[in-house]
């Protein structure tokens, strides 16, 4: 338990707000956030950066078959979401109705519960996407 | 004086119809439909909850009142469905919409009004200097026992108000409050109870009517404000005929009432409902139009205020997102099982 309240927290920033970083030398884009910009290397210069959100679905997949911590969820959607400002980030797609979630789909961030340690432990708030 | 800088609200997309639940419990539902004057009403998707809801209000306020939400000292989060018994709401939400942490935070609970109870608190907090900007919220995925009569309204929804005093950020200036609280016994959950227990009857004279009508007399007394001096009047909305019925009793015509009630098409949001029909209403109200709102909460206690609204409101609407467009933007209707699957009510062990 102690082990999942540090890491939670840790993390807290960038799941809830989608906080990634920016190398200010070249421009480029990371989330999540990188020590060292891959083209930059040693002139790294890496400061935060609040991504919008808004992007569109670059690959998809649903999932029926759930790890134990989603249980509850399944079936649910998975997709990689190309955002605007470059990254792709790793997402559940959510309130899609009858709606398909398709390459191409325009999407944005919500703000959603991702799971629960049992009936007693910590809830676990998380970036997910909906379609636009 | 303390106003409001800005607010926003969010309902989720999945309904359900009055028909669906009367389905399953072999009720008219024409009748249900008449009596309470509500159609459908929300439902939270399995991963939305108080604090979720509150979320996407509260970030909706930051960019409506567009303030550096870093400027925010103080959040209270009212709702009588906070995901923990112990660990605030708040600390989540203002972590979420970009708040520091030098501010104040804490949960609120009254039943359905703890969210005007923190816009009072705010207006004293704001007016003192306490804070340059502070934020209340209202949010609930409320609980209605399977089969009770509040299975057809209990809903979920929230709005958050971001008070300032700054005079060319108000959009809406709040003109006075006033309040009427007793111990009355109409409504309640016991500490770890699934489901809240009712009076049945007893909810509606002794408790909504009584407190509802003692603070709008009080406010109108404070004031020497009438019932035809307003544009808008919002009352807490438990279903759709409390509020009409209390507003005749006030001297109040349905006109005033129609743009802020909202339970006939989303149910009672609870500590969201009063708070939610005032943003209704603020999407709509011209500068010089003044706003009444009393809000209920069971236990009980109202808080009535006269609210008017403000030149920056033109300036501010276009980053806005209107409570009509989200209640009505792609909605997702269910079916009852889908219903209790949302809900988490499917026992699976």
């Amino acid at each position: 338990m102690e082990r999942a309240s540090a890491s939670l927290w840790r993390r807290i920033n960038e799941r809830y707000n989608l906080v990634g970083n920016k190398c200010e030398n070249c421009g480029r884009i990371y989330f999540p956030k990188r020590i060292v910009c891959r083209q930059c290397g040693r002139k790294t210069k890496m400061t935060e950066t609040k991504l919008s959100g808004n992007g569109k679905v670059y690959a998809v997949t649903k999932i029926r078959v759930p790890a134990q911590a989603f249980k509850d969820s399944a079936p649910y959607t998975v997709a990689v979401v190309e955002l605007e400002e470059g990254p792709r980030v790793e997402g559940h797609v959510v309130d899609a109705g009858n709606g398909e979630v398709k390459i191409g789909t325009k999407v944005h961030s919500v703000f959603r519960k991702m799971h629960a340690d049992g009936e007693e432990g910590l809830i676990y708030y998380h970036f997910k996407f909906e379609p636009v | 004086m303390a106003g409001i800088v800005g607010y926003g609200a969010h309902v989720p997309r999945y309904r359900i119809k009055v028909e669906e639940i009367a389905k399953v419990w072999d009720e008219d539902a024409k009748s249900i439909k008449n009596g309470l004057n509500i159609t459908e009403k929300s439902v939270p998707s399995h991963d939305e909850d108080a604090a979720t809801i509150a979320t996407e209000a509260g970030r909706r306020a930051v960019h409506h009142a567009g303030i550096d939400p870093k400027e925010i000292g103080a959040i209270y989060v009212g709702s009588e469905s906070h995901p923990y018994a112990v660990k605030p709401t708040a600390t989540v939400v203002s972590q979420a919409i970009g708040a520091g942490n030098n501010l104040t935070a804490a949960d609120l609970e009254f039943a359905c009004k703890a969210g005007t109870a923190g816009l009072q608190m705010l207006m004293g907090m704001t007016d003192s200097g306490m804070i340059k900007y502070g934020m209340s919220i209202g949010s609930d995925t409320s609980q209605g026992r399977p089969g009770d009569a509040l299975e057809y309204t209990a809903s979920a929804g929230g709005a958050a108000f971001i008070v300032g005093k700054e005079k060319k950020e108000v959009i809406a200036e709040i003109l006075a409050t006033a309040s009427y609280t007793s111990d009355t016994p109409d409504f309640w959950r016991r500490e770890g109870a699934m489901y809240p227990s009712h009076g049945g009857r007893f909810t509606g004279e002794p408790a909504y009517f009584k407190h509802i009508i003692s603070a709008t007399k009080l406010l109108f007394e404070k004031t020497g404000l009438k019932p035809e001096d307003f544009a808008f009047a919002v009352f807490h909305q438990p279903n759709g005929k409390f509020p009409l019925v209390v507003s005749k009793k006030l001297g109040f015509a349905e006109h005033q009432v129609q743009d802020g009630l909202l339970t006939p098409k989303i149910g009672n949001t609870y500590s969201g409902a009063s708070m939610l029909g005032l943003a209704a209403v603020l999407d709509k109200a011209k500068p010089g139009d003044k706003i009444l709102v009393t809000s209920f909460g069971s236990g009980a206690g109202s808080d009535s205020f006269a609210i008017e609204a403000k030149e920056p409101i033109i300036e501010k609407r276009e980053r806005l997102a209107k409570v009509e467009d989200i209640i009505n933007k792609n909605k997702i209707y269910v079916d009852y099982s889908v219903y209790l699957k949302n809900r988490n009510s499917i026992v699976k062990n």
